[in-house]
């Protein structure tokens, strides 16, 4: 590479003027260094963060990685910022809909002042001016490797750390340390350089997520096992990798999470609750409600018990240098969002832990920090052996996971089934409620 | 205590006091011992495993009601939750399908009087530190009588094998791909005692009264099906078997007064005469 390296330290930036083909190329970030521990650790300013109603559609679809405007259904006009009517045509027929994220970078600029906290810490701080091909120009965060107008230019929308949808001006083709641009790394929660904390590595589900976890560059992995009598395959193979530490942690035992807690939730930085307890009845099937409450104690208390736990230790380390704590991932289900009936105790349990996610997002969300939902359809593990194929491969929820961090996405439904269920879902739930009850 | 017995033994031998003022005596001057031969409740101590799909015994948890804060501002309680058979536990014959029709056979109908009785220990330590699957015999009780003298009717029998003292519960567990392997008596030894012996009831160091690979015996788990069968009893999870003698102990084992209950967690003492 011939191509001047952009320095991704504070106070040091590159403003390039002239063609794309001069873009310079990110740096790849060193290991941070230890930090110093007389000084106080910094607390989060978060970036403004007030959106009206209308503009929250904007952020629910980035939230699950989209990239959606307003199109007129009358004049078929996109545009941006969200209003109530067509800027066009005054119609209130407004669809949020899938746009190409193609540009043109019609200029830039380097912020070097702002009264804005969030920014003021960040400077200096790249924006630009892009014409979409859908349609609006629009402002967006700079990637580092972007160069200077004209050029062509992809544009993302993703979440920030206020946990509102903004634009970002990605590089047409990214380097291969594109990741580690100053910028996108506030904007993100790339597992690279952190330490993370997966509550579950008996099952295949919780090995393939430590393997992609080490594979994405973590610092360190922490990894739970619960009843360590019970002598499950893989285990010992996790074991020996160089970045995981085996802890014990049963997530029906508060004084388990109490105390690895106390150990280390001062230095995680990415939670990964994917312990789960998963049986095949419903009401029927079954007499009692031992299975139903073991099901419940694991997958809705067992996160009650982490988020008690684990989330205060979060927030106070959430703009705590390049690799602070960044985010929390729940493994959930697509049941969570209507039951499917032959799993229906498992069903109730995951939309139980679904809401309770949905109220440790708000509360994470002052600190910055994410919370990841994943919503997988049938995974292919023991407890879906009569569950006919397609069924999710453990690793490929892995990846699902690791996408989702480093692309800043909150809400992922990986695999066909859950994008099926999904669309169902959103086109009619009580349509979905049905067909699902015939399915058992 | 008000008044002070200067010899209790000998106004008992006299006939001149009461027998519970002799024990009452004996217990304040140390000529009795009280020893524990209970574990800890715990939420680390292990649980009964079965298959995944089968009914599960739940792991002793505890919770805190409030600790001398704004939950409860002079108090501290807790709320805790296990299974009947969860920790040092005694199991009631209705605990198995061969005792289930058997008068008084679950915790809250046996009577109380059965609840203190003389227990003997058999010592299978060595062997069991040889063979985690060691089988208590025939041969090892009679070996047992030889030294000591004929197992009384209505006594307890205990199996001592020091497994108590493997404080980490893997270990304690002790589960390979085959299952578990703890020590146990043999189908032969458990019939004997039963049949020969008259035993009140047979107690374990392990998870269970039967051996760990218990299932693979005939008939499966068999100190269950014979001891419960007969309306006798089980004591697991015991601990300090050691500091027992081989005879002279009387263990005290009231199990909780659970209805139809069939068995539960309880604190298990052995009354121990000390050698002067």
């Amino acid at each position: 590479m011939t191509s001047p390296v952009m320095k991704t330290t504070a106070n040091t930036t590159t403003r390039t003027t002239t063609h794309t083909t001069t873009a310079p190329v990110t740096a790849a970030i060193d290991k941070p260094r230890r930090k110093n521990p007389v000084l106080r650790t910094r607390q989060i300013n978060l970036p403004p963060g007030a959106r009206g109603r209308v503009a929250l559609g904007f952020t629910a679809a980035a939230a699950e990685g989209r990239f959606a405007l307003q199109a007129c259904e009358r004049c078929a006009a996109v545009q941006y910022p969200p209003r109530e009517a067509c800027h066009r045509c005054l119609s209130t027929e407004l669809t949020w809909r899938d746009q190409p994220d193609g540009g043109h970078l019609v200029c830039t600029t380097t912020l070097r002042h702002s009264n804005d906290l969030f920014f003021r810490e960040r400077l200096p701080w790249r924006l630009g001016l892009v014409r979409l091909d859908a349609g609006p120009t629009v402002m967006v965060h700079l990637h580092g490797e972007v160069g200077g107008e004209p050029g062509r230019i992809r544009v993302g929308a993703r979440i920030d750390r206020a946990g509102m949808a903004v634009l970002i001006g990605y590089p047409e083709q990214g380097s291969a340390h594109m990741a580690d641009d100053r910028m996108l790394r506030e904007m993100t929660s790339d597992p690279r350089f952190r330490k993370v904390l997966v509550t579950d590595g008996k099952s295949a589900v919780g090995q393939a997520i430590v393997r992609a976890f080490v594979e994405a560059g973590a610092d360190l992995v922490w990894v739970g096992h619960a009843e360590p009598w019970k002598k499950l395959g893989g285990l010992d193979d996790i074991g020996a990798l160089p970045q995981v530490t085996l802890v014990p942690l049963d997530l029906t035992d508060g004084r388990s999470v109490t105390e690895l807690a106390g150990e280390i939730a001062g230095k995680v930085d990415i939670v990964v609750n994917n312990a789960e307890v998963h049986r095949t009845f419903g009401i029927a099937a079954r007499r009692g409600t031992d299975v139903a409450r073991a099901e419940m104690d694991i997958n809705y208390f067992g996160l009650l018990r982490l988020a008690q736990e684990f989330g205060p230790a979060l927030k106070g380390r959430s703009a705590d240098g390049l690799a602070s704590a960044t985010a929390w991932v729940n493994l959930l289900s697509i049941y969570a969002l209507s039951s499917f009936p032959t799993h229906g105790t498992f069903s109730a349990s995951k939309a139980a832990a679904y809401s309770l996610s949905q109220c440790l997002r708000a509360e994470m969300r002052p600190a910055g920090i994410r919370v990841v939902n994943v919503f997988p359809g049938p995974i292919d593990d023991d407890w879906n052996q009569h569950v006919p194929p397609p069924k999710l491969a453990p690793i490929a929820l892995a990846n699902a996971i690791v996408k989702a961090l480093r692309d800043g996405v909150e809400d992922v439904y990986p695999g066909d089934v859950a994008q099926e269920w999904l669309a169902r879902w959103r086109d009619n739930p009580k349509v979905l409620e049905r067909e699902l009850a015939g399915e058992g | 205590m008000n008044q002070v017995v200067d010899d209790p033994l000998a106004s008992a031998v006299a006939n001149t006091t009461p027998l519970l003022s002799v024990l009452v005596g004996a217990l304040a001057t140390g000529r009795i011992r009280v020893i524990d031969l209970t574990q800890t409740l715990t939420p680390g101590f292990p649980q009964i495993a079965l298959p995944p799909e089968m009914g599960q015994c739940w792991p002793f948890r505890i919770e805190e009601v409030s600790r001398y804060d704004e939950r409860g501002p002079g108090w501290y309680w807790n709320n805790f939750s296990c299974g009947e058979h969860t920790g040092t536990h005694f199991d009631a014959p209705i605990h198995w399908i061969s005792g289930r029709d058997l008068p008084n056979n679950a915790v809250d109908t046996i009577p109380v009087a059965r609840f203190v009785a003389p227990a003997c220990v058999i010592d299978c330590a060595a062997a069991s530190a040889a063979d985690h699957d060691y089988l208590m015999t025939v041969a090892d009780i009679e070996r047992y009588e030889a030294e000591h003298g004929r197992i009384p009717p209505g006594a307890w029998v205990l199996m001592r094998t020091d497994w108590s003292k493997r404080l980490d519960p893997e270990a304690y567990q002790n589960f390979d791909e085959t299952g578990q392997h703890t020590p146990g008596p043999s189908a032969e030894a458990a019939r004997f005692l039963v049949e020969q012996r008259d035993v009140l009831g047979f107690g374990s160091e392990a998870i269970g009264t039967d051996a760990g690979q218990g299932y693979h015996l005939r008939p499966p788990y068999p100190c269950h099906y014979y001891m419960h069968g007969a309306g006798r009893y089980g004591l697991q999870c015991l601990c300090n078997l050691d500091l027992l003698p081989p005879k002279g102990a009387v263990l005290i084992c009231p199990p909780l007064k659970i209805e139809k209950g069939s068995g539960s967690p309880l604190r298990v003492i052995a009354l121990v005469e000390t050698t002067a």
